[in-house]
């Protein structure tokens, strides 16, 4: 690899083995001064072990990296972060009762001296300062905790700017923001390229890497791939590179004639989250409910799976009126619910596989309270197979899974509950490419075999390639129901920032 | 990192097959260790590997782990349950109050003390399901209403006078085997089985590792609380009436701090205090453990001052142990 003085980062050789399995194997990655430099691989490639190893989390087994032509051999974070090399953690790593100031001054108030005075004020001056440079509006002296996440992750760049850094890493900072926050994001990164800082960008979703990236590098299994300026690089490729199969077509063609209306809302509000929803799904459709985050699609979807009660407004099932007052009321009535927060409301982490898969199902399983171990392991085998979840064995905790398997175990585990209106709420998020592909498919073989699927996405190609009709919603109204022909990404964006 | 280490792992590879031994060496840790110390002690004392000394040792774990299964039921849906030990002397002042001799036969007494104890768990369970006050709190309370139940019951004075066929339930042998031990063995059975067997028992796992998960799995999350506190509420009221019955007299001061060894016990035996794991082997295995360690040192005259110390450090040795490991993993 050259030394040319323009790469502020030179990555090579760089290998890394946990317990006899190389997790990264003679990787490099050369980062210019000012781009943004974008790190792509399906999950399990090695973006985050390769991330750590940067930022002096892990060591390295062997290679070389080389920081603004020293080599770089700091292995403890606080150095690395001295030198320039700062990272944006995905789960802020903030503290919420302290303030603004005092997180982005946190562990260097007072030069390390553990009990000299602490000059708070002339902190939250110089973070104000901070802030207005980097033209950002938050308060220095509020308390974390009363920021939105958005707000956090910049208080968190600032943080790296004060710490002088010339590398910042950002490992998928749009997961939990919102449209404009993301733009605001993208703003602020544009602003620190122009003044020479490299970012290096980890996300999966393909629109912010056409929109930000200047140079593409791909991990596939640990392995280094190539390194291309994005320019030169189409959707195609790119994901064949990261796959190294050719995923031929993500939205299959459907032939499926729609069926008898299964679910309809009528007039459904609950306060302060969403008023007046009206829709209907019938069999063998999938109905898409668009909208920016916090429009209020998960709380329609958790009231219709009596999560939450609404206040007004009525649901009927198959023409009639449903209460639905707990999940076990929805659920008896056939509707499966997956939810967006895989982590919160989907998997108990330290069940197996099996025991998480047949979990809604469980009576099924068994005999006067006894569960029928044969007949329990024998669905979830089967089940496992259908969706082809990817485990060491059934009795695997679904905690050491990757987050596409997580997600397929809870799909499993609604599906067994044989419903037949089932609502997908972001299924692909934070999952990789591969195995989207196979939820797509999934979604409609769903739709083929007569079920109604309500599919509630942020990603619109996703949105439009599956959904037969979109419902679309802004601040908790409903503002367009559009078909298939009607809908395209611009006119439901539209509809999604009316108010 | 390690919700990718399955991505890495191929089924057949050397790597796998170490790290599955890894865990079967984790799994049987306390058992080794349990082996350990009961060979370091019969070497170290000829009295310690009797027939005679095993018999007491296990006689004495069993109220102790009689207990502790009620609590792990508890605990492994990430609650607890610091009432126990009242409870203990609750149901004994209430059992013995109706077993003196020529009253009424001795089902009476075991089915009044019994049902004092389901029903105080049940109270557990109604407070914590219905309100929003943690356990910790609702049975740290009741700890201390059961403890002046019992006081207003017995006036304060020991129930004694009990008939003989009450004091055999916990004092007497069947087949040359102590009743205790007998029961000791039945209810360990039933507990694992209810754990490990039944709706219910994984039902409890699914609530203690992730509540919202279980909820929007269909599950009813009061129930199972309110099954799980009733439930350890009955296991305490037959640690209550067999300890009654070996001592012949309702004692309303009996079982005081019987909770800390029981927590101790589940949490020794790998229960986890933030819910969602825990075995009843671990469990007797963690009650055992204590009762020989306790054992050993007093055959060994050691005081029962340095007893305490040396329990103190297998109980955080013990979770240390464990976090270690699950950091590993």
């Amino acid at each position: 690899m050259n030394s040319n003085s323009d790469y502020i980062l030179q990555v090579s050789g760089l290998t890394k083995t946990f317990s006899g399995v190389k997790a990264l194997d003679q990787v490099q990655l050369a980062v210019r001064k000012g781009e943004v430099h974008a790190l792509m691989g399906e999950n399990g490639a090695g973006k985050s072990t390769l991330m750590k190893i940067l930022i002096g989390l892990l060591p390295a087994d062997s290679g070389e990296i080389i920081f603004e032509g020293a080599e770089l051999t700091a292995a403890h974070v606080r150095d690395v972060m001295k030198k320039g090399i700062s990272m944006i953690h995905q789960e802020m790593l903030v503290v919420p009762e302290l303030t603004v100031a005092q997180n982005i001054f946190l562990g260097r108030e007072t030069k390390g001296k553990l009990f000299s005075w602490l000059d708070d004020r002339t902190l939250t001056k110089q973070a104000a300062m901070l802030l207005r440079e980097m033209d950002i509006q938050i308060d220095p002296s509020i308390k974390m905790k009363y920021l939105s996440v958005a707000q956090m992750q910049m208080v968190e760049i600032a943080k790296a700017i004060s710490n002088n850094a010339k590398v910042i890493i950002m490992d998928e900072p749009t997961s939990a923001l919102s449209e404009k926050e993301v733009a605001t994001l993208f703003r602020l990164i544009k602003d620190l390229t122009s003044k020479g800082v490299a970012i290096i960008y980890i996300s999966h979703k393909m629109e912010e890497i056409t929109a930000l990236a200047d140079t593409i590098t791909v991990l596939r299994d640990g392995k280094y791939i190539g390194t291309r300026p994005a320019s030169e690089l189409d959707m195609d490729t790119l994901i064949t590179m990261m796959v190294g199969r050719k995923i031929e077509s993500l939205f299959p063609e459907s032939t499926t004639q729609r069926g008898n209306e299964i679910l309809s809302v009528k007039q459904l509000t609950r306060h302060g989250q969403f008023t007046n929803i009206n829709f209907a799904v019938h069999e063998g459709e999938v109905l898409g409910i668009g909208g920016l985050m916090g429009a209020g699609r998960t709380e329609v979807a958790r009231t219709i799976f009596g999560l939450d009660q609404p206040d007004s407004g009525q649901m009927y099932i198959r023409g009639e009126q449903a209460d639905i007052r707990s999940p076990q009321d929805a659920i008896r009535r056939g509707i499966g619910y997956v939810s967006e927060d895989r982590k919160g409301f989907g998997f108990i982490p330290r069940l197996s596989v099996r025991e998480n898969i047949t979990l809604a199902s469980l009576p099924a399983h068994a005999k006067g309270g006894l569960v029928r171990a044969a007949s329990e392991s024998a669905v979830a085998n089967r089940m496992m197979a259908d969706l082809r979840i990817k485990a060491a064995s059934p009795e695997q905790f679904v905690t050491f899974l990757s987050g596409g398997n997580q997600q397929k175990v809870v799909i499993g585990k609604v599906l067994l509950s044989s419903p037949s209106i089932i609502i997908l709420d972001e299924p692909t998020r934070g999952i990789d490419i591969g195995a989207k592909a196979e939820i797509y498919k999934l979604i409609h073989q769903l739709k083929e075999a007569g079920k109604a699927v309500i599919l509630i996405s942020s990603e619109l190609p996703e949105l439009l390639g599956l959904s037969d009709r979109i419902v679309v919603m802004a601040k908790g109204k409903q503002t367009a129901e559009l078909s298939a022909q009607e809908a395209s990404q611009e006119v439901v964006m539209h509809y999604a920032m009316q108010v | 990192m390690e919700n990718n280490l399955n991505s890495y792992f191929d089924k057949d590879s050397g790597s796998y097959k170490l790290l599955v031994r890894l865990q079967e060496v984790r799994k049987y840790g306390l058992l080794i260790a349990f082996v350990a110390v009961c060979l370091a002690l019969s070497l170290t004392t000829p009295r310690f590997l009797t027939i005679q000394n095993l018999m007491i040792i296990v006689t004495q774990v069993s109220i102790n782990a009689l207990l502790a299964f009620g609590v792990t039921f508890v605990i492994i849906t990430g609650g607890i349950d610091l009432s126990i030990g009242s409870m203990v002397a609750v149901t004994g002042v209430v059992a013995a109050t109706f077993a003196h001799p020529d009253e009424y036969p001795v089902i009476v007494p075991v089915a009044v003390g019994l049902l004092a104890g389901l029903l105080f768990g049940a109270f557990n369970g109604f407070v914590v399901t219905r309100s929003k006050v943690p356990p910790f709190i609702v049975t740290l309370g009741t700890m201390t209403i059961g403890r002046g139940l019992a006081l207003i019951l017995s006036k304060g004075r020991p129930v004694s006078n009990l008939s003989d066929s009450f004091n055999f339930i916990g004092g007497g042998k069947i087949l040359g085997i102590p009743t205790l031990i007998i029961t000791l063995i039945v209810t360990f059975i039933a507990c694992t089985v209810v754990l490990r067997k039944t709706v219910l028992g994984r039902y409890m796992y699914a609530v203690g590792g992730n509540e919202q998960a279980a909820r929007a799995s269909g599950i009813e999350l009061s129930t199972v609380k309110m099954i799980v506190y009733t439930l350890c509420g009955g296991l305490a009221a037959l640690a209550g009436i067999l300890l009654t019955s070996r001592i012949t007299t309702g004692q309303p001061n009996a079982g005081a701090g019987f909770e800390l060894d029981a927590i101790a016990a589940a949490i020794i035996g790998g229960t986890s205090t933030s819910g969602g794991t825990g075995t009843m082997t671990g469990t007797l295995l963690g009650a055992l453990l204590i009762g020989v360690i306790s054992n050993g040192l007093d055959l060994l005259n050691v005081t029962s001052y340095y007893q305490q110390v040396v329990m103190g450090i297998i109980i955080i040795g013990a979770v240390v142990l464990d976090s270690v490991n699950q950091i590993k993993n």
